[in-house]
This record gives structure tokens, C-alpha cells and sequence, in this order.
């Protein structure tokens, strides 16, 4: 399956990518698209993250075709 | 209901203004009106300007349920959110919340709401440009 993962703010930066497509096998969460998009570095605890543009945990399942994203505590307003 | 991300510079009280005109339900109806409207502030040179990335589609829909759930929470007769993307100099505004009520309580209380769930919820990131390099205001 392929999954579109974004990147935003200080994160992206810190990536050098604001989008990555990935391909798997497997049966894939948030925290396992994070570590194979960072080699396996541990998910900051402060790390937001998003499925098909809804927050969501690191667990949450994630689908052949959708979109998960990952930023920093949100600072608007 | 409105909801506008824009990267155009805007006057909260001609938005306001313009907007209670054209909602024809707020007419005769319509006895309190609560609004929040946040400025970067000028102090001094230390931060040249700022700069707000937002997450398109994401925001939207946010702030949309923020609205919707205002809307069913409060007595309230609509909302109005605006808010800023992109380049912003001191001085301007970044975002407008608005609720219209027939009765000042519940006018506060959604607009106090709006503007709380804004900032801890809506995917926006604030950016500062200072006189020595550039920052990713954090949290």
C-alpha cells in the first residue's frame, strides 16, 4: 500500500521534506510510518500527528491511499 | 457561519461591520455580539515580522466543527473566524472570533471558546523573524 506522510512547521524543517510517499506490506500505524520515515529514531512524546487530516494516536491503523502528517504543538492565534 | 484563512492583511471592525450587514438573521435578532481579535504586537525591533504556516484542509475543517459545536453548545445566532497565513508585520491583525447572541452569556462563553479551542487545536505554527536569526515560536 502507498501512504502520502507531511511534515509542518519545525518538523519539516528538521526532516528537509515536506512530503514523503511510502510503500509497505505490512499492516501500518502512526508509529510505525514514523520510524521507517526516520530510521527508527524514537517519536517525540510532543509530536502531533494527523490521519486523513484528523488528529490522531500513535496506534491509530492507517489505510492503503491515506494521508498522515506529523507537526509540532500548534502555536496559532 | 464563516470561516476565512487568508494570507490578505484585514481590518476586524469592517469585517465586523460587513458581515453583520449581509446575515440577514442577525437583523432585529441579534442583542450581543462577543468578539476576540489578536494583533502582533510591536515591541520594540526584537521581532521584525512573523510568519504563520497552517495546514490546508486540516484548519478548514477544524475550525468548521469549532463553529458547528459553538452552534449546538451556546444559544447563539452564528460565528464568524478569521485568521491570517503567510507574512505579518507588527501591528496587524492575526485573527478575528466573533458570536452573535440574542443574550450577552452565551455571546462570551462561544467566543471564549472559539478563540481557546483556536489556539490549542488548530493546526497553525507562528514563525518569528528576529534581528538575529529565525525562530519557531513553541509552546
Amino acid at each position: 500500500m502507498s501512504i502520502d506522510v507531511k511534515f509542518f512547521a519545525s518538523l519539516r524543517e528538521q526532516i528537509g521534506k515536506s512530503d514523503i510517499q511510502i510503500e509497505s506490506t505490512d499492516s501500518l500505524t502512526c508509529a510505525k510510518i514514523w520510524a521507517q520515515v526516520c530510521n527508527n529514531a524514537p517519536l517525540p512524546s510532543h509530536i502531533l500527528m494527523a490521519v486523513n487530516k484528523e488528529y490522531a494516536v500513535q496506534s491509530a491503523p492507517v489505510q492503503d491511499g491515506d494521508e498522515v502528517a506529523f507537526f509540532p504543538p500548534v502555536t496559532g492565534g | 457561519m464563516k470561516i476565512d484563512i487568508t494570507s490578505n492583511k484585514f481590518n476586524p471592525w469592517i469585517q465586523l461591520q460587513t458581515f453583520e450587514k449581509n446575515i440577514i438573521a442577525l437583523h432585529g435578532k441579534c442583542g450581543a455580539v462577543a468578539t476576540f481579535v489578536g494583533t502582533m504586537r510591536d515591541e520594540g525591533n526584537t521581532v521584525q515580522t512573523m510568519f504563520l504556516e497552517h495546514y490546508p484542509g486540516m484548519t478548514e475543517k477544524y475550525l468548521q466543527t469549532f463553529s458547528e459545536t459553538a452552534l449546538q453548545r451556546w444559544d447563539i445566532l452564528d460565528t464568524l473566524i478569521i485568521h491570517r497565513v503567510g507574512e505579518i508585520q507588527p501591528g496587524e491583525t492575526i485573527v478575528l472570533v466573533a458570536a452573535w447572541a440574542k443574550h450577552r452569556d452565551s455571546a462570551f462563553e462561544a467566543c471564549r471558546f472559539l478563540i481557546d479551542t483556536l489556539k490549542s487545536r488548530a493546526p497553525f505554527w507562528k514563525r518569528e523573524t528576529l534581528n538575529d536569526g529565525i525562530k519557531w515560536v513553541e509552546k
